[in-house]
């Protein structure tokens, strides 16, 4: 833009909306810009996570407002990590984040793999297997309910077929032994193709002449597998996992759907832990200090595991 | 200025005759379970919205979520219910809390008496304090958890016949709650035209209140109690009592032996589907269902017949229904007790048995006709003497799902001992009254 032009620009502008502007810096009006979004990340974000700070102190119940809320100082706290069945369900919660991540990334993986493989329906087959994560968890939860059932369901059916065992001999979701696996299936069966679906993203992102110089320099598929595809896929992966590991740490409807957190409390996750405390016993400042408590775990694994995600993208 | 005066009287009488029929005419809503009962009372209430010139409109949701649901819709001060039949384990928080109006003076000035009332269900679902003249709730819905069998099973001659070989006894209605088993027992497995049949249908349910309301069934009868003194909240002894933990090895056993595969998380709708498909000779459900049941051309009528929870060493039965309550947020609190007033209306209340509800009027019990009236009017009445409830307490929330869990831990997971579960159970009771400040 020449200085002819400016100065017309300068001159049509009205004196008025020039002196307003010219009064205020390049500082202010960016405060101008982001100052929306501050505000409502500060009303709907921190001032929350404050107030839950605040609560965890005390022993205030939202169902009995009539009731003097006192400072407990850390009891709240105490009794959470002393509580055996709180970290019951810490258990049966990374039981079950660890087995859908492993089976999810292998499977997913694996899928992701052979449909990058150019063959003849490769996209219909894609959508195929990207229906299950289409699905509402409540959908998923209740018909797999009905497939695991000892009498009429396909799955005790499918595996009488291959083992000849009486299809209502075992109960998937009403045996102890049984239940916390039958959770991770149905998991890993409705979120594997995400994880594919971004592995998938990362294997088309490899450059084919990568794999033509190693052709060249003679290195065998195995050898390319091991120094090319893993490598250039980690990143991909480790964001896979990342977003699921988040997710499932959380997870809740898909659980309630299927077990309920029973038998017993087998399948008890720290989130269906926390929704009974906070919204059916309305203990609001212990439910507090046990958001709190896995706010500060999840968030330090995350970090943990950002940091790691950068190191890959860095090499 | 004689036209700008007519004009403004004219005006006036517009705005006042509109006020006046915003006043009679209101949207009233009703909050209850959805069930069978709610269906009849749309229907009952048609009547009202006649006579009052009120609308009703009403929210029901499904039992697994009810409590969650409108003790929410409670605890938020919400005005979507301007009428609700709560749980009678409400009634505590409903009148501590400041939720439901008193009523003890509208029912004063409307001549409504609760002596006109069957007295169980006046102290489980109307008082707080229990038992004192404090109510905030006009009984309902009367209601207790009872049994219902195939009566043509139990009729039929090689079925009568291989049982008196099997265990030497007639076939008939049980008497005691082991018998009952017994009977489970000899149909788990048992091939019936063509069709593996189960035992019986109990409840299981982990998440909301299903297996409390099915153990307590057990429990009551073998005499378990919640506090060795009313009021003291002296739980030793009475709660984890020998007669208690033999209850508790009773309904584990009952569970083990006699009912479906994959039975470990089930409540009323799972015991009706499991009785309509003819999977179970016997189950267990609220009285509530039990019109529907006889009305059910698969496996009503002829087929089916109903008893009361069998005693043991005394009887017992586990306490349901509900009282009627206006929600003191609702801005529409007058014509809500017109809708109370209404309700307890002998009148209405024999037409609210005869579409399905079980009133618990006195001039409907104790009529000449009522034990006649259904095959189970007269079960319903027995129930009703001997009824007990869990606790009312404001904290029964934390109460419930306490025993809910120590329950379903012992009977459908298999953790521990029947003594552990109750002893645990104890521990979790006492920690919620020390903080309620009762201990």
């Amino acid at each position: 833009m020449s200085d002819g032009t400016v100065d017309r620009l300068a001159r049509a502008t009205p004196t008025r909306v020039a002196r307003k502007v010219k009064g205020l810096s390049d500082r202010a009006i960016a405060w101008l810009f982001v100052g929306p979004t501050i505000f409502l990340l500060l009303a709907i974000n921190i001032f929350p996570l404050i107030w839950t700070i605040n609560l965890s102190f005390t022993n205030f119940k939202a169902n009995r407002p009539n009731r003097a809320v006192e400072y407990i100082g850390l009891r709240n706290y105490e009794r959470i990590l002393s509580d055996s069945d709180i970290w019951l369900s810490m258990q049966a919660t990374a039981h079950f984040l660890f087995w859908t991540l492993f089976f999810q990334v292998l499977i997913g993986f694996a899928l992701a793999w052979l449909i990058n493989k150019k063959f003849r329906g490769n996209d219909m087959w894609t959508t195929i297997i990207v229906l299950p994560m289409m699905l509402s968890p409540a959908v998923v939860g209740n018909f797999w309910t009905f497939l695991y059932q000892p009498q009429i369901g396909l799955f005790n059916y499918i595996v009488a077929f291959f083992t000849g065992a009486d299809p209502s001999s075992f109960d998937m979701l009403g045996s102890v032994d049984l239940a916390p696996w039958a959770i991770v299936i149905v998991d890993t069966w409705m979120w594997t193709p995400f994880v594919m679906l971004i592995c998938l993203a990362g294997l088309r992102s490899i450059p084919d002449y990568i794999y033509e110089a190693a052709e060249v320099d003679r290195a065998s598929k195995l050898r390319q597998f091991f120094t090319i595809t893993i490598p250039m896929v980690l990143p991909f992966l480790m964001l896979a996992v990342l977003f699921r590991g988040i997710e499932n740490f959380k997870m809740f409807d898909l659980v309630v759907q299927l077990t309920g957190g029973g038998p017993g409390s087998v399948t008890e996750m720290s989130s269906i832990n926390l929704k009974r405390e906070a919204f059916e016993k309305w203990r609001t400042g212990y439910s507090s200090a046990f958001a709190i408590i896995l706010f500060v775990t999840v968030f330090g694994l995350a970090s943990i595991y950002v940091k790691a995600l950068n190191k890959v993208k860095e090499r | 200025m004689k036209n700008v005066k007519l004009a403004t009287v004219g005006a006036v009488s517009v705005v006042a005759a509109s006020m006046a029929s915003a006043v009679q005419a209101e949207d009233l809503t009703l909050c209850w379970a959805a069930w069978d009962p709610a269906n009849a009372l749309v229907e009952l209430s048609k009547d009202f919205e006649e006579q009052s010139g009120h609308t009703m409109n009403f929210e029901f949701v499904p039992w697994p979520n009810f409590a969650d649901r409108m003790l929410n819709e409670l605890n938020s001060g919400g005005q979507l219910c301007d009428l609700l039949i709560g749980d009678s384990q409400w009634i505590g928080g409903g009148a501590e809390n400041g939720h439901y109006v008193k009523l003890n003076d509208f029912f004063d000035a409307e001549g409504i008496s609760m002596d006109d009332f069957a007295p169980a269900t006046v102290y489980a679902y109307s008082t707080w304090p229990k038992g004192t003249p404090n109510y905030y709730a006009l009984p309902a819905m009367g209601d207790a958890n009872g049994w219902f069998y195939r009566k043509d099973w139990f009729e039929r001659d090689d079925i009568k016949a291989a049982y008196k070989e099997a265990t030497g006894d007639e076939l008939g209605e049980p008497q005691t709650q082991k018998e009952m088993l017994q009977i489970a027992q000899f149909f788990q497995g048992r091939e019936i035209d063509g069709q593996t049949v189960y035992g019986a249908a109990i409840f299981t349910e982990r998440g909301s209140e299903g297996i409390t309301m099915g153990a307590t069934s057990a429990l009551y009868p073998w005499g378990f109690k919640y506090e060795n003194t009313p009021g003291s909240y002296d739980m030793e002894g009475a709660v984890n009592s020998p007669e208690a933990v033999e209850a508790l090895e009773f309904y584990k056993e009952f569970y083990e032996t006699a009912t479906p595969p994959g039975y470990t998380n089930s409540y009323m709708g799972e015991s009706l589907d499991a009785f309509k498909s003819g999977q179970v000779a016997m189950a267990m459900n609220w009285f509530a269902f039990f019109p529907g049941l006889y009305a059910d051309p698969d496996t009503g009528g002829d087929k089916i017949d109903f008893f009361v929870n069998p005693p043991q060493n005394q009887a017992g039965s586990t306490l349901g229904g509900q009282g009627i309550s206006v929600v003191s947020y609702s801005d529409k609190q007058d014509a809500s007790l017109e809708y109370i007033k209404w309700f307890a209306n002998p009148e209405v209340q024999a037409r609210w048995w005869s579409m399905g509800g079980y009133s618990a009027h006195n001039s409907v019990l104790q009529g000449e006709t009522f034990k006649d009236s259904a095959p189970f009017a007269g079960d319903f009445l027995m129930a009703m003497d001997d009824v007990q409830d869990f606790w009312q307490e404001p904290a029964y929330a934390e109460l419930l799902l306490a025993m809910q869990k120590r329950l379903h831990d012992y009977v459908v997971a298999d953790t521990g001992t029947a003594q552990e579960a109750l002893d645990l159970l104890i521990e979790d009771w006492t920690e919620v009254f020390e903080d309620e400040g009762k201990l």
